[in-house]
C-alpha cells in the first residue's frame, strides 16, 4: 500500500485552492455538495488503493488528530 | 379449518390419509414446509436412503412467482440431485444487462460467464416451475425406492421439543394427529410459525419501501436482457426493473415508496397506469400476477436449537436484490443433507450439525451484507448516501470507473466457508485461491463432460497427477477417488493446480473443498476426513 501522503504535495497551492473554490461559484448548496461527491469519487478512483482510501476517510473524520 | 392461504400454481401432492394418522408414529426426520428449501432437503435425505416425511399445509406451490433468478450454484446442486437439466431447458438464459437513468442509457454490462462450466451464471425461471422440477425428481426417486413421504394439507399446529425427540401436532382434512421425530427441519418460510412458536428471535433491518411486481405477457419488442432504471422518465417508480421469464412472461418491478395504500395500488387500473406510462400506449399486454412486497434483512441468532434445525427463509431473509433468497436456501439444504445423513447413520457425532449452523450463518451474513448494500444503493437511506449514489450515476455514463460502483443487485455467488471447523490443511503451495479449503468446487470440463458430474454425493479424493491412490475407508465411511493423470485440460489446471505440478483434494459430499495437498499422504487424508466429519479435536 501507498501510505496516505499528508505532507505538502500540491504545486501552486494557492492556485489549486482558488480553482477548487471557483468550481462552486454560483452553485446552490445541494449542487455544490453534488459536485464535491463527484470530485471525491473521481479522486478516489485515481488513488485506487483501498488502504490509502481508508486512511484518508479516517483522517477526514478526525481533522484535529495527528498520528 | 384448513383453507388455502394462497391459490396454487400446481397441485402436486394432493392430500391423502397417511397410515400413521391413527396412531402416533415416530420418524427419523420430519421436514416442515414444502417450498424450494423443504423439497430440496427431503430430496437430499431421500436420495441417501434416509426416511423423511415432509409436511406442507398446501398441496403445491402458490401461484405467482416470487423468485425468478436461479444462480449457477443452485443449478449445480439441482444437477447433483438429478434435476438441473429440466430447469435449464425451461429457463431463460440471459447475459446482457442495461442500466438507465431517466431516459438515458448509462451503460450496459455482459455477465460474460466464465467458460468451462456446465451451467450458465443465471437462469430466469418462475419459482413454481423450480419447485415442480424438484417435486418431479422426488417422485422419480420414490419410484426408485427413496423413502420420501410428502404430505399435502398437513399443517403443523403444535410443537413440543424434548431432549430426545420432537413431537408435532398436525391438522389435516381428516382431523388432527400427532407424530414424533428425532430431527425436525424447519423450512416453513420467512413468517415461520415454528420459529414463532418456539419463541426464537429474528432480528434485522426493515427497509421502508414498497415494491410492486407485475408479471405480464406482452407483444412488446424487448430483448432477453435485464433492464434497470434509476429514476425513470416514465415516473412509474423511483426505480424499475424489467426482466424476461419463460412462457413469454416479463417481470416488471416498480419501487413505489413507503406511504402507500396497498389495496389501492394493486387495483388493476392503477397497475395498468404505471405499465402504460412505461411501455407506451401502443403495447398491449395481459397481467399474469401482481403483488406488493416489502422486505427485511434478518436472520436467527442460531440455526440449530437442539433437535430443531432451521433452513431457508425461516432462518434468514434477504432483500430480493441479488437473488439470494432461494439460492442460499438451496445451499442450506446442500450443506445440511450429508451432515444429517452421517449423524443418523452413526458415522458422525451430533456436533457435526453445529457446523451447519456456523457455515450457513456465515453465508447468511454474507448474503445479508450484499443485499443490504444493493438495497442501500437503490433506495438510499440518508441524504449523504443519496448524494453519493447520484454522483455515481452522474459519472457512470461517461466514466467507466463509476460503473462497477452502480449496484442494482449483485450476482448471487456461493460462500466460501473460510475458518470453518471442518476445514483441514491447505498444503498446496501457491494453490489457486478459489479452491482453498471451504470453497465450493468450481466446475471444469472433464473428458466429454464436466468435473462436478464426477463428484457424486459422497466424500471424494480428487487427485491431479498425484499417482493412483485406491479408495479409502474410515469409520465405515467410504472415500471414492477420482484420479486424473496426463495432460489435464486447461480450465481444470487453472482452477485446481495453478503453478503446482500435482494436487490432491479431499472434497465433501456438498462439493466443498475440505483440504488439499501437493501429494498423497493417506494419514493426512484420514486426519482431514476426521476433521471434516466432526471427529477432529
Ligand atoms: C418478490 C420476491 C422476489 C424474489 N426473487 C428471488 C430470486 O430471484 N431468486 C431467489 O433465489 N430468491 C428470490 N426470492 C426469495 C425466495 O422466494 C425465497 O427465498 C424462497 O421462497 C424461500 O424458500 P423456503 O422454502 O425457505 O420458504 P417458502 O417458499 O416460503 O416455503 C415455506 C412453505 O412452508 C409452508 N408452511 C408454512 N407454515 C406451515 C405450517 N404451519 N405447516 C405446514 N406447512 C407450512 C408454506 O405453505 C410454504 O409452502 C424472492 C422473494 C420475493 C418476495
Amino acid at each position: 500500500m501507498t501510505p496516505l501522503n499528508t505532507a505538502p504535495n500540491i504545486d501552486d497551492p494557492d492556485g489549486f485552492y482558488a480553482e477548487l473554490v471557483a468550481a462552486h461559484d454560483g452553485l446552490t448548496p445541494d449542487d455544490s455538495a453534488a459536485l464535491n461527491a463527484r470530485l471525491i469519487l473521481l479522486l478516489a478512483n485515481h488513488i485506487g488503493d483501498r488502504a490509502t482510501l481508508r486512511d484518508a476517510i479516517e483522517a477526514a473524520k478526525r481533522p484535529n488528530f495527528s498520528g | 379449518m384448513l383453507d388455502d392461504r394462497y391459490p396454487l400454481a400446481f397441485r402436486l401432492y394432493p392430500y391423502q390419509q397417511a397410515p400413521d394418522q391413527s396412531h402416533e408414529a415416530h420418524h427419523p426426520v420430519v421436514v416442515l414446509g414444502g417450498g424450494p428449501v423443504g423439497l430440496a432437503t427431503a430430496l437430499d435425505l431421500g436420495l441417501q436412503g434416509i426416511p423423511v416425511v415432509l409436511l406442507d399445509d398446501h398441496e403445491g406451490p402458490g401461484q405467482g412467482s416470487r423468485a425468478i433468478c436461479f444462480a449457477k450454484r443452485t443449478l449445480e446442486i439441482a444437477q447433483r440431485y438429478g434435476c438441473g437439466t429440466p430447469m435449464v431447458d425451461k429457463g431463460v438464459v440471459w447475459n446482457l444487462g442495461k442500466v438507465f437513468r431517466d431516459d438515458a442509457k448509462l451503460f450496459e454490462f455482459n455477465l460474460l460467464p466464465e467458460d468451462g462450466h456446465r451451467f450458465p451464471a443465471f437462469i430466469n425461471l418462475q419459482q413454481p416451475y423450480f419447485e415442480k422440477f424438484l417435486f418431479e425428481r422426488i417422485e422419480a426417486a420414490i419410484a426408485d425406492g427413496a423413502p420420501i413421504d410428502i404430505r399435502g394439507k398437513n399443517r403443523v399446529d403444535g410443537v413440543e421439543t424434548r431432549d430426545d425427540l420432537v413431537r408435532l401436532e398436525v391438522t389435516t382434512p381428516d382431523g388432527p394427529y400427532a407424530l414424533t421425530t428425532d430431527w425436525l427441519i424447519g423450512c416453513d418460510g420467512a413468517g415461520s410459525p415454528l420459529r414463532k412458536r418456539m419463541g426464537l428471535g429474528f432480528e434485522g433491518q426493515v427497509f421502508e419501501d414498497n415494491f410492486l411486481i407485475a408479471d405480464i405477457t406482452m407483444d412488446g419488442d424487448f430483448p432477453t436482457e435485464r433492464w434497470f432504471w434509476f429514476e425513470p422518465w416514465f415516473k412509474s417508480g423511483a426505480s424499475t426493473l424489467l426482466h424476461k421469464q419463460p412462457d413469454g412472461v416479463w417481470r416488471v418491478d416498480f419501487q413505489i415508496g413507503w406511504d402507500i395504500d396497498r389495496d389501492e395500488e394493486l387495483k388493476e387500473d392503477k397497475v395498468r397506469a404505471r405499465l402504460d406510462a412505461m411501455l407506451g400506449p401502443e403495447v398491449s399486454y395481459d397481467l399474469v400476477w401482481t403483488s406488493i412486497y416489502t422486505f427485511q434483512c434478518r436472520r436467527m441468532t442460531t440455526f440449530r436449537q437442539g433437535r430443531v434445525i432451521f433452513a431457508g427463509d425461516a432462518a434468514h431473509q434477504v432483500s430480493p436484490f441479488g437473488a439470494r433468497g432461494a439460492n442460499s436456501g438451496i445451499q442450506d439444504a446442500d450443506n445440511l443433507g450429508w451432515k444429517l445423513g452421517l449423524v443418523l447413520s452413526g458415522q458422525a457425532p451430533e456436533s457435526l450439525l453445529d457446523s451447519y449452523d456456523s457455515e450457513r450463518r456465515l453465508a447468511a451474513d454474507e448474503n445479508i451484507l450484499n443485499s443490504t448494500r444493493s438495497t442501500e444503493f437503490i433506495t438510499p437511506k440518508t441524504p449523504a448516501s443519496r448524494m453519493f449514489r447520484d454522483a455515481v450515476l452522474d459519472l457512470a455514463q461517461d466514466h467507466p470507473f463509476a460503473r462497477p460502483l452502480v449496484n442494482s443487485g449483485r450476482l448471487s455467488l456461493p460462500s466460501t466457508y473460510d475458518g470453518s471447523p471442518l476445514n483441514g490443511e491447505d498444503a498446496l503451495p501457491d494453490g489457486p485461491a478459489r479452491t482453498r479449503p471451504g470453497s465450493p468446487c468450481p466446475d471444469a470440463p472433464l473428458g466429454e463432460g464436466f468435473l462436478l458430474d464426477q463428484l457424486g454425493g459422497g466424500f471424494v479424493l480428487l487427485t491431479l497427477n498425484a499417482g493412483d491412490p485406491a479408495p479409502l475407508e474410515m469409520h465405515g465411511l467410504n472415500v471414492a477417488t477420482l484420479n486424473l493423470t496426463g495432460a489435464l485440460q486447461p480450465d481444470l489446471r487453472d482452477r485446481y493446480l495453478g503453478p503446482a505440478g500435482s494436487a490432491v483434494y479431499l472434497i465433501r459430499p456438498d462439493q466443498h473443498v475440505a483440504a488439499r495437498w501437493q501429494t498423497f499422504d493417506p494419514e493426512r487424508v484420514v486426519q482431514a476426513l476426521a476433521t471434516a466429519t466432526g471427529h477432529g479435536s
